[in-house]
C-alpha cells in the first residue's frame, strides 16, 4: 500500500490536512524549481559581492546601510506574524485559531533565518563575523540583538516543535515516509491522556514566554537605530513602532499565506471566510494603531522643529522620498483600513489584498527610515545618492525566494494545519465553549443567598 | 596623561588643502580615483567642507577641515560589537581594522560623517606606491578607517624622547595636517597643559566645537572667523 492509500483511506480531517504530504502536483515542481532558480541566482550574487567586496552594491558614504538592513528588518519583522499571533490566540483562548497557529508558526520559524542573515550579508568581512562572539561589547544594540534573535529562534521552533508532537506521532504510526525522521520527530509520544495533558500544560507555559521574547526581537531591532544621534531614528517612539509594524506585516503575511495554502491545498473547508474575517479585523486595529505611532512620530519631529530633524522629516512628506513615503501611508492605512472596515471586503479576497498592500508598505516603511536619514546626514554634504545595485535586488530576490521556497518544502513533511487541535476542538470545545459562556452569566440570586 | 586636542583656527584656514593631500600622503589613504568621487566613495580623513554664504557676486567661501573630532564620549565606540573601536587612555579614538567586521554600525552613529567604509580594495596609482608610508598600516577591503591624529607618529616621538632621556615636547609630536598647514590654522598639542598653545587656544572667546550641544565632547576645536 502507498502512502497515497493509506491517507486517501483516512476520515476527512486526517485525510484533507495529510494529502499535501503524500501527493505533490506539477505546479509545485514548477514553482518549486522557479523559486530555487532565483535563490540560486540570489546566491551567486552574494558570491559575487564576496569576490568584489560591498563595492558591488550602491551603497556609499553616508548611506552605509541600504536594501540589507531594511530587508533585516522587514524579515525580522515577517517572523512575528507566527509565534507571537499564534501565542496570543492560544493565551486568549481565541478557538478560531485552531487552524491558523501551525502555518503562523512556520513562518516564524523559516523567515527568521532569512532576516537574521541580512546583516551578515551587509558585513565588509563575512569572514570575522565570529568576532562578534570572540570580542564582545556588552553596550552594542547590536550584540543585544543577536541575543534576542537568537533566544527568539529558539524558543518560537520549540514553540512550533511542542505542538506538533502530536501530529507526528500519528505521521509515524501510519507509517508514511520517510519513516526515520517522522519516528525520530515524535519521541516516541503516546497519544495518551496523561501524555496530551502535560503537552498542553508545556505549551501553556510556552505560548505565555515566548510573548516577551518577541516583543524583546523587535524592540532591539528599533534600538539599533534610535541609540544613534541621528535625526530621525533617535526616538523613542521607535522600540514600540517597530513592535506594532512587525505584527503588522505578520498578521498581512499570515493572511497571504493562508490565501494560498487555501487554493493550492484545497483548505477552503479549514480556512474559512471567519478567519479572513476575524484576520481581517486584527489587520484593521493594527492599521490604526500604525497609523497612531507614524502620526505621533512624524509630529513630535515637525512640532519640535530641529533643523536636521526637520530635513529629513521634510524630505519625506514633501521631498525626494515623498513618493514612498505617501505610497507606504497608502498601504499601510488607506487601503487596509478602507477594505477592512467593511464587513462586505472582509472576506478571502478582500483581506487579501489589504495584506498585499500591508507587506509592501511595511517594506516601505522600513526604507523611508533607513535611506532618508542616512541621505541627511548633520554635516552638510552635497550630491548625495542611493541606488541599490543588481546584487542588492537580485540578494533581495533571493532571500524572498528562497523563505517561500522552505516554506512550499515544509508543507510537505508536515501537515500546515495543526490535525489533533482540530480534532479536540470538534470532540472538547464546542462543550467547554458552552461552559464558559455560561459561566459569564450572572448567578441565580437565591442560589447565591444561600 | 595627555588629552591630545587639536585647534583649527577657520580666520586662517584659506582652503588650500595641503591638510587633506599631507594625510593622505601620511596615512596610505586609498587613492579611489573619478570613480569614487561619482559614487560617494572617496576616503579622506581630513576633508575641508566649503560653506557658500551670500549670493553670487556678495559671495563669501568659508573653510571648515573636519579631520575626526576624537570625541570624548564618543558615539561610535559604544555602538561597535567588537571592540574595533576604542578610546584609547590618551583620547585618541582608534580604530582596529584586523578586528572590524565591516557593519558600518559606528559610521552611522558619527554625527560627523568621518569614519570612512573601504568600499573596495584600496588602491593606489603607480606613482604612489614607492612613497607609502611603512608606519601606518594598509588597510583591507571591508573594514572602517578614520584619522587617528597619526598616532604612530606619537609612538615614535615617544620612542624618540624615551631615547634621549628626556619628557616628551610639544612640538615632538604633530600630525600631518597640522605640519602641512601653511598659514598655521592647525594647532596640535595637550590639551590638558596649561602651558601648551592649544590648551591655551582651546579656551580663547572665539574657540568652539561642532554641535557642541550632542553632548559628544570632541576634542576638535575650532576658532570663529572675526569680520
Amino acid at each position: 500500500m502507498t502512502d497515497l492509500d493509506i491517507v486517501s483511506r483516512l476520515p476527512q480531517d486526517e485525510r484533507m490536512l495529510l494529502m499535501p504530504l503524500v501527493r505533490t502536483t506539477r505546479t509545485f515542481w514548477g514553482w518549486a524549481m522557479l523559486m530555487v532558480a532565483i535563490s540560486l541566482w540570489g546566491a551567486f550574487a552574494y558570491y559575487y559581492q564576496l569576490r568584489h567586496g560591498l563595492g558591488a552594491t550602491g551603497l556609499n558614504t553616508p548611506e552605509y546601510w541600504g536594501i540589507y538592513i531594511i530587508c533585516f528588518v522587514f524579515f525580522i519583522g515577517i517572523s512575528h506574524a507566527g509565534t507571537l499571533i499564534s501565542a496570543i490566540l492560544r493565551v486568549a483562548n481565541a478557538e478560531w485559531r485552531r487552524s491558523i497557529t501551525r502555518s503562523a508558526e512556520f513562518i516564524t520559524v523559516l523567515v527568521i533565518g532569512f532576516g537574521a542573515v541580512q546583516p551578515v550579508l551587509d558585513l565588509g568581512r563575512p569572514d570575522r563575523v565570529l568576532n562578534v562572539i570572540l570580542n564582545p561589547q556588552p553596550f552594542s544594540p547590536l550584540l543585544w540583538d543577536i541575543m534576542s534573535i537568537g533566544l527568539y529562534l529558539t524558543a518560537s521552533s520549540i514553540y512550533l516543535y511542542i505542538p506538533m508532537i502530536p501530529d507526528l506521532a500519528r505521521i509515524r504510526d501510519l507509517g508514511l515516509r520517510p519513516r526515520p525522521l517522522y519516528w525520530f520527530l515524535a519521541i516516541g509520544y503516546r497519544d495518551t491522556p496523561a501524555a496530551r495533558q502535560t503537552l498542553e500544560r508545556i505549551i501553556a507555559v510556552l505560548a505565555v514566554m515566548v510573548i516577551p521574547i518577541a516583543v524583546s526581537v523587535h524592540t532591539v531591532i528599533g534600538w539599533i537605530f534610535a541609540l544613534t544621534l541621528r535625526p530621525m531614528w533617535h526616538s523613542a517612539i521607535f522600540g514600540p513602532y517597530f513592535v506594532v509594524g512587525a505584527i503588522f506585516s505578520g498578521i498581512a503575511a499570515l493572511i497571504i499565506a493562508m490565501t494560498i495554502l487555501r487554493r493550492v491545498y484545497n483548505l477552503g473547508a479549514y480556512f474559512k471566510d471567519i478567519h479572513f474575517n476575524n484576520m481581517g479585523l486584527l489587520l484593521l486595529v493594527m492599521a490604526v494603531i500604525w497609523f497612531y505611532f507614524s502620526f505621533a512620530e512624524n509630529l513630535t519631529v515637525w512640532y519640535g522643529g530641529e533643523e536636521a530633524e526637520l530635513a529629513t522629516l521634510y524630505s519625506r512628506l514633501i521631498g525626494d522620498f515623498a513618493f514612498p513615503f505617501w505610497l507606504m501611508v497608502a498601504c499601510c492605512f488607506v487601503i487596509p483600513f478602507a477594505l477592512m472596515s467593511r464587513r462586505a471586503t472582509r472576506n478571502v479576497a478582500g483581506t487579501t489584498v489589504a495584506s498585499v498592500a500591508v507587506v509592501i508598505g511595511m517594506w516601505l516603511e522600513r526604507f523611508n527610515i533607513v535611506v532618508p536619514t542616512s541621505l541627511h546626514p548633520r554635516v552638510a554634504m552635497s550630491g548625495l545618492h542611493y541606488l541599490p545595485s543588481w546584487v542588492e535586488l537580485s540578494i533581495m530576490a533571493g532571500t524572498f525566494s528562497g523563505f517561500i521556497l522552505v516554506y512550499m518544502v515544509a508543507t510537505k513533511f508536515f501537515p500546515i494545519i495543526s490535525i489533533w487541535e482540530i480534532k479536540e476542538g470538534r470532540e472538547k470545545s464546542v462543550e467547554e465553549v458552552s461552559e464558559r459562556v455560561a459561566a459569564y452569566l450572572p448567578d441565580d440570586v437565591v442560589m447565591v443567598k444561600s | 596623561m595627555a588629552r591630545w586636542g587639536m585647534v583649527i583656527d577657520l580666520d586662517r584656514c584659506n582652503g588650500c588643502q595641503a591638510c587633506e593631500v599631507a594625510c593622505r600622503s601620511e596615512n596610505n589613504v586609498a587613492v579611489g580615483g573619478p570613480q569614487a568621487a561619482r559614487e560617494n566613495r572617496t576616503i579622506s580623513w581630513m576633508r575641508v567642507h566649503t560653506e557658500l554664504e551670500g549670493e553670487w557676486p556678495d559671495l563669501r567661501a568659508r573653510f571648515v577641515p573636519h579631520p575626526c573630532m576624537q570625541c570624548d564620549r564618543p558615539p561610535c565606540t559604544l555602538v561597535c560589537h567588537v571592540q574595533a573601536t576604542t578610546l584609547d587612555r590618551e583620547g585618541i579614538v582608534s580604530q582596529i581594522y584586523a578586528r572590524c567586521i565591516g557593519c558600518r554600525y559606528c559610521a552611522n552613529a558619527c554625527p560627523y560623517t568621518v569614519k570612512y567604509f573601504n568600499w573596495r580594495r584600496p588602491s593606489y596609482p603607480e606613482s604612489v606606491l614607492p612613497s607609502l608610508n611603512p608606519d601606518v598600516s594598509v588597510r583591507p577591503v571591508g573594514v572602517i578607517e578614520k584619522c587617528t591624529f597619526c598616532n604612530h607618529r606619537l609612538q615614535k616621538a615617544r620612542d624618540q624622547a624615551r631615547a634621549e632621556n628626556r619628557p616628551l615636547r610639544e612640538e615632538d609630536y604633530v600630525p600631518a595636517c597640522a605640519e602641512s598647514c601653511p598659514t598655521g590654522a592647525i594647532v596640535f598639542g595637550n590639551l590638558d597643559d596649561p602651558g601648551q598653545r592649544v590648551a591655551r587656544l582651546s579656551h580663547d572667546p572665539r574657540a568652539f566645537r561642532l554641535q557642541e550641544d550632542l553632548g559628544t565632547q570632541p576634542k576638535v576645536y575650532y576658532l570663529a572667523e572675526q569680520d
